[in-house]
């Protein structure tokens, strides 16, 4: 079966991000296991994955943060630039 | 840029007696033309006196479409001190070795001289050439600038960390490969790796050239590709008793401190039991004229070891004993080997977890299993000495022991 188109995965990557926003800190690693779930092993793989983020991020939908490990975020302004 | 405003600094004053370079006075002069450096001065002062840190660390900052190369740091003073009020690092990727010409040097000052405090560590421990201290609206200008000279930024976070290397082949005839034109392949070849974080926590790579390893990558290196050789150590029998008649006791600066004992010297010969060799490099340094690593020269590759952050320290392990690089390197079977430790390590590690407490949980015996290895005699510390390694296959159900 055919993968689905990276756009799509990335929107619905986003919206997993921006609806848990405060609630949840999600890892690439993270947003692929999940995508996988969703759609399923043979919809979307490892590297749809991969290619679904970088679309986000170079786009800047959402930016990648550190905070002890690297996660990836909405983008917002950090309490410490106050 | 003048700098008016002066502070007082009688405790970072003290820092600038004896002999030995110091910091205090690089930043003070930076300071003459440049406000953040001056305001670092006033705030590092004011942290003395209190014994109180004024940092605090930011999460978000970087450029867009990386997710490395940018630490954030605020200082909680930013009335007081309104010039760094922002102080984010950045960490730009050194070239293999640390050559440069005096022009990239001057090229790399002025790009942060208008954009930072001036302040530069050359080189942090991540091998990285590290800018101390800009503003988060900088962050893009001095990325843009870097690019157009053929800079990179590096890493940071939890991704493939800038690969550094000793000087290898360029400066030193102990290289038993090109450290230097293999950093500069794997820097390449994990280009992805390296801006966009997508592991459970950081990955380095460090090569050395031969077992002096020279970037301490043994224990600095969650990848360690530290040069050896398989034959037999090249010995200039002429030059030995050179360095005897000139006064090197042979027996007791050499054979005596050799961890194999496997030297002999009758005064006139020096005989090496090459296969008892620990490879450690320590007859080679004492008499370089005379010895040399054999010729048949390549790598040992080791993973795992780390500086105690989350968990205490930890050395590398050897994963494969022996491997020759050369050219073409993409030909060579180590990246399936990594790509396969990455997925499980992916897969299976805990969030901040390095690969080499990954492998302590797990078990050395699981992962190389997992990762399709074969157990070997060289993974295992002090292989005649150690009585908890069992070699199943010698000893087979129902087979009789002859020896
Ligand atoms: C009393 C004050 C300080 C002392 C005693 C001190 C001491 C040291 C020492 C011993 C090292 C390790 C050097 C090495 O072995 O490579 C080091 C590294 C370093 N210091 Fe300082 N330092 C001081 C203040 C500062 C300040 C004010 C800054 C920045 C504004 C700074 C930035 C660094 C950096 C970036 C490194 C490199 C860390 C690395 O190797 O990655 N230090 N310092
Ligand atoms: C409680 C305070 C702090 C802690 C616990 C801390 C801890 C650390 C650790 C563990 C590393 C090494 C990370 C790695 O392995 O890559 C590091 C690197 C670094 N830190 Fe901090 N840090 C603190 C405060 C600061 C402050 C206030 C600054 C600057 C204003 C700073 C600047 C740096 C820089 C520049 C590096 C990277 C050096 C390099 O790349 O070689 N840190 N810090
Ligand atoms: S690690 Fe070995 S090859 Fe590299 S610079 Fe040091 S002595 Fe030379
Ligand atoms: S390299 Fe080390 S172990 Fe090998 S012969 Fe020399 S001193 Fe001994």
């Amino acid at each position: 079966m055919a993968q689905i188109p990276v756009l799509e995965l990335a929107d619905a990557m986003y919206k997993m991000v921006k609806d848990t926003m405060g609630m949840k800190k999600w890892k690439a690693t993270d947003l692929q296991k999940a995508s996988i779930e969703m759609f399923g092993e043979d919809k979307v793989d490892k590297q749809l994955c991969k290619d679904a983020i970088k679309e986000l991020v170079n786009n800047g939908r959402l930016v990648y943060t550190y905070f002890g490990g690297s996660y990836i975020e909405v983008p917002h302004v950090e309490g410490a630039a106050n | 840029m003048a700098v008016d405003k002066k502070y007082a600094t009688p405790l970072l004053d003290e820092l600038e007696k004896g002999e030995w370079p110091s910091f205090v006075k690089e930043i003070k002069s930076s300071a003459e033309t440049n406000p953040m450096a001056n305001d670092l001065l006033g705030l590092l002062e004011q942290s003395y006196t209190e014994k109180k840190g004024h940092w605090k660390h930011g999460g978000i900052v970087g450029v867009m479409g990386y997710g490395g190369g940018v630490i954030g740091r605020y200082t909680d003073l930013s009335e007081k001190f309104p010039s760094i009020s922002h102080f984010h690092t950045m960490r730009v990727n050194q070239p293999s070795g640390w050559f440069y010409t005096s022009e990239a040097l001057r090229t790399l000052c002025d790009i942060w001289d208008a954009h930072g405090s001036g302040l530069t560590n050359m080189h942090g421990s991540t091998g990285d050439i590290v800018f101390l201290g800009t503003r988060t609206e900088d962050l893009e200008p001095v990325f843009n600038k870097l690019t157009n000279a053929g800079f990179d930024l590096g890493g940071s976070g939890s991704d493939v960390r800038t690969p550094s290397c000793c000087c290898g082949k360029a400066r030193c005839e102990w290289a038993c490969y090109d450290t230097m034109a293999l950093t500069h392949f794997i820097t390449n070849k994990f280009q992805d790796e390296l801006h966009r974080p997508a592991f459970p926590y950081k990955m380095k790579f460090k090569m050395s050239g031969c077992p002096n390893d020279c970037v301490a990558s043994i224990a600095r290196a969650d990848i360690s590709i530290i040069g050896t050789w398989r034959d037999e150590i090249q010995v200039d029998m002429a030059k030995v008793r050179e360095y005897a008649d000139n006064g090197t006791d042979i027996v007791k600066e050499i054979a005596m401190m050799c961890p194999g004992k496997c030297i002999e010297w009758d005064g006139k010969k020096l005989d090496i039991d090459n296969g008892s060799c620990r490879h450690c490099m320590h007859c080679i340094n004492v008499m370089p004229k005379a010895l040399a690593p054999g010729k048949d020269r390549g790598a040992v590759v080791l993973v795992g070891s780390k500086a105690p952050i989350v968990e205490g320290a930890l050395l590398s392990s050897v994963m494969v004993p022996f491997i020759k690089f050369e050219e073409p390197f993409e030909e060579s079977e180590l990246w399936e080997l990594i790509e396969n430790m990455w997925d499980l390590w992916c897969e299976d590690g805990k969030n901040r977890e390095r690969i080499g407490e990954f492998i302590q949980r797990v078990g050395m015996g699981n992962f190389l299993d997992a990762v399709g290895l074969e157990p070997q005699a060289e993974m295992v510390a002090h292989p005649r000495e150690n009585p908890y390694i069992f070699y199943e296959e010698y000893f087979e159900e129902g087979e009789e022991v002859t020896k």
